[in-house]
């Protein structure tokens, strides 16, 4: 009945299928720095031998191995989620002049709504900026045969080629066919070519009429290729679309014409004039930016789009009906209910818990904060985190604000950034830091993994993608070597601990680096050993709610009934009492750490 | 346009709700239909609420379920079946596991936990289906397979036959757990009815 009892027919996320298009592709490099939501491919990937796969310290380096591995003659693909992208532009740009000598492809995963990114840009935009070819997808489907097509069209015209896809398509599961594993290719092998690998001034120069040429061969190629398809329908209204929102639009308008934009970059302006002129109002249906519509609209052609379709966040079918025909959209719908909001949280036994709590407790410091599940260090009962910017700005933003405060504030600036964050673009703000004589403390919270994505290895982790022993990072040597004089190891999981030696290093008027140490709770290893739980001895708990404001998910508050206290032999003042679920307690002993009473005791080991 | 239907899942991050819309979809798939599956990663999935949307038919275009559209919500906790009522259709069916899992401001005493939510949903002519999943898996032998429970008590409620589910299950769950979820499958089968 449907093409699933077909042959060679899966069900994988639009992710699963990028792999399977790479691995069909013979691609022979693959790099790239975990990213919500682009972070499965390369995990994906890393399952097909004959592909080499890594993880990048960061979406530069990753982009720089795919250029270098296409210099040598094999087909190389660089992974990252929209921001890094920002990261990895300075090759990008260039890469556009020179092209390889095989297909590069960089894939960037969009992510509307930011369900886990810190701004909604739209990347469409560096197409434009950087000169190259953007192929956009619509489902996992399209996502594995359009990169597959992307390396075909940037070796036809010598240019890297980006494929752009969104959190829903990335993380959307459908039905997609398995394809032919290309025939090997020669062998990578040297070849030297001054003239574009070398980009000079006046190599550069040359290499700049080439892109324009490129781009006009890549225009025409636009006018014809099946990426852009005319589905015939209902002229009253025409849809020009491209990506996840010609899902929406097929759903509410299956009756319309609409042009299918599968190449964004650069568009077929005479495909379009042709659409344009056969239908009586024109509609352009994206998400986020008016790239089309702006575009379309510089062509000299009327059409409707970000009058009508919202410019922030995700659309879906329901908004598009809303926004172009509110009669379609869907009547009566029940109201929310208010309940009491459920955030993320760290998880129970989270090693960043304890500094964060000892930094909760210093009001006057600022906290610079970075990118990763720390983040999480902002919400309440911890309240501990002061910014976030971007990856790797913890540390010269909080240079920064000593620098503009003057004389006397090295006490009141706290950097905080993890492992992989800090390898990823922490290690140079530390060296001007250094350099630059800063006295703001920074913590390094190593838990020896990129955890927010889900437990990606990274160099100071031992391990590589394919879990290989690796060499470890040595953070202490390493920070020891950018300058710092004071480097001091913590167990973040001993709260008194904490407040002790942060307390030192804040006061100390000079650049020092603390190293909480302690592996994520999620870590396979971590989650295999049987913990032992800790538990409350309700009859010692005071009620000082010392735990309770650690945030816990494993502990939880039971308020007294009136006249409850007394009656079970408490302070009559007593307001309630603090419990542990066995079950979530992840055995870190933050809790314990923290009660002075004798109310939390550790449990004998069930095994 | 041909007939589409929606399925929500929704709880709490960790609760196995992944896993349980991967076996709904595959044995969906297996009837004949074609399935679209969304979630989200990252952030959202570190114990906060969080959901999968599934959709199948003859063709499924998108892979989101508009407001005012769900067939049939599959909840892992209670307080989340109620968090997503502007999703529900309203002749829907909810499954609600009949567990309370506290979010941060409840547990540290900031707020309550709302009681007898679900009758926000049954006040609203929402059929409610509770299902004790962590009981059926405990008397299965197992406490992690309250997921594969509820996998049970939706698939009364789906065109598709138990065996096709079974089949799915002995695939993808561990072989040396084998037996306790299909317990739990079976409990949660039991108990999904009316």
């Amino acid at each position: 009945m449907t093409a699933r009892a077909q042959n060679n027919s899966t069900w994988m996320s639009g992710n699963e299928a990028i792999a399977l298009g790479a691995y069909e592709a013979g691609v022979v490099v693959a790099s790239g720095y975990p990213g919500t939501p682009s972070t499965e491919i390369m995990e994906y990937l890393s399952t097909y031998d004959t592909v080499y796969t890594e993880w990048a310290p960061n979406e530069k380096v990753g982009l720089e191995v795919a250029i270098g591995a296409s210099f040598a003659g094999g087909r190389a693909l660089a992974t990252m989620k929209h921001v890094g992208l920002n990261v990895a532009a300075d090759p990008l740009f260039t890469a556009s002049y020179t092209g390889g000598r095989a297909g590069i492809v960089v894939l960037t995963a969009d992510d509307p709504d930011m369900h886990s990114s810190q701004n909604e840009q739209d990347n469409r935009n560096y197409a434009l900026a950087a000169k190259i070819p953007m192929l956009e997808p619509s489902d996992p489907a399209e996502a594995k045969e359009f990169l597959k097509r992307a390396f075909e069209l940037g070796e036809e015209l010598d240019s890297p080629v980006l494929l752009r896809i969104t959190t829903r398509i990335a993380h959307v599961k459908g039905v997609v066919q398995r394809g032919e594993v290309a025939a090997p290719t020669d062998k990578p092998e040297i070849e030297k070519h001054p003239e574009k690998f070398v980009m000079l001034p006046a190599m550069a120069r040359r290499r700049r009429v080439v892109v324009e040429e490129r781009m006009m061969r890549c225009k025409e190629i636009a006018e014809t290729a099946d990426f852009n398809v005319i589905e015939d329908g209902d002229s009253t209204r025409g849809f020009i679309t491209s990506g996840v929102s010609y899902l929406y639009v097929k759903e509410a308008f299956p009756e319309a014409a609409v042009l299918k934009l599968g190449m964004c970059w650069p568009l077929p302006e005479k495909k379009i004039r042709d659409f344009a002129a056969s239908v009586e109002e024109l509609y352009v249906v994206e998400e986020l930016d008016p790239f089309l519509e702006t575009q379309i609209k510089a062509m000299g052609i009327d059409c409707h789009g970000k009058d009508l379709i919202p410019a922030i966040g995700e659309l879906n079918t329901a908004v598009v009906k809303k926004s172009i025909d509110p009669q379609r959209a869907p009547k009566d719908l029940y109201e929310p209910v208010e309940l009491p909001p459920r955030p993320p949280n760290m998880c129970a036994g989270c090693p960043h818990r304890g500094i964060f709590f000892t930094l909760s407790r210093m009001k006057k410091v600022f906290v610079s904060g970075d990118i990763g599940c720390y983040t999480l260090g902002f919400l309440p009962p911890l309240n501990a985190l002061d910014s976030t910017v971007c990856m790797g700005a913890s540390i010269p933003m909080a240079h920064g604000m000593v620098k503009a405060l003057g004389e006397g504030a090295h006490d009141r600036v706290v950097s905080v950034i993890g492992d992989s964050t800090f390898v990823h673009s922490g290690i140079t703000g530390l060296i001007n830091s250094v350099y630059n004589g800063s006295a703001a403390t920074l913590i390094i919270l190593d838990n020896r993994i990129t955890a927010m994505t889900g437990q990606q290895p990274n160099p100071s982790s031992g391990s590589t993608i394919r879990g290989e022993a690796a060499q470890e990072l040595d953070l202490e040597a390493l920070c020891r070597a950018c300058g710092v004089k004071h480097v001091r190891l913590l167990d973040p999981h001993d709260v008194p601990e904490c407040r002790k030696v942060i307390k030192e290093e804040v006061e100390r008027d000079e650049m020092s680096v603390i190293i909480a140490q302690a592996p994520c709770v999620l870590l396979p290893d971590m989650k295999l050993r049987k913990p032992v739980s800790y538990y409350t001895n309700i009859d010692n708990c005071v009620g000082c709610t010392s735990c309770i404001r650690l945030g816990c998910p494993a502990i939880s508050w039971t308020v007294f009934e009136e006249g409850e206290a007394e009656a079970r032999g408490y302070k009559k003042s007593q307001k309630g009492y603090s419990r542990i679920d066995e079950v979530l307690c992840n055995d870190c002993g933050q809790c314990a750490s923290l009660c002075k009473f004798n109310a939390i005791t550790r449990g004998e080991p069930t095994r | 346009m041909s007939v589409i239907r929606n399925i929500l899942f929704s709880g709490v991050g960790g609760q196995g709700i992944l896993l349980a819309s991967e076996l709904t979809a595959e044995a969906l798939l297996q009837a004949g239909y074609d399935v679209k599956k969304s979630e989200v990663h990252g952030m959202a999935q570190r114990g906060g609420s969080v959901t999968a949307q599934l959709r199948y038919g003859e063709r499924v275009y998108s892979p989101l379920i508009d407001p005012g559209t769900a067939d049939i919500q599959m909840a892992f906790e209670m307080m989340e079946a109620v968090r997503y009522l502007p999703y529900l259709k309203q002749d829907s069916t909810v499954i609600v596991n009949t567990q309370k899992i506290l979010p941060p401001s409840v547990a540290t005493g900031q707020a309550v936990y709302p009681e007898n939510v679900l009758d926000e949903l049954s006040k609203r002519d929402i059929r409610v289906i509770g299902v004790d999943a962590f009981a059926i898996a405990k008397e299965a032998g197992e406490v992690r397979t309250a997921n594969v429970a509820l996998v049970g008590a939706l698939s009364v409620h789906l065109d598709v036959e138990a065996t096709v589910f079974e089949s799915i299950i002995e695939q993808r769950v561990p072989q040396r757990f084998l037996k306790e979820n299909m317990k739990a499958f079976a409990g949660g089968r039991a108990a999904g009815g009316e």
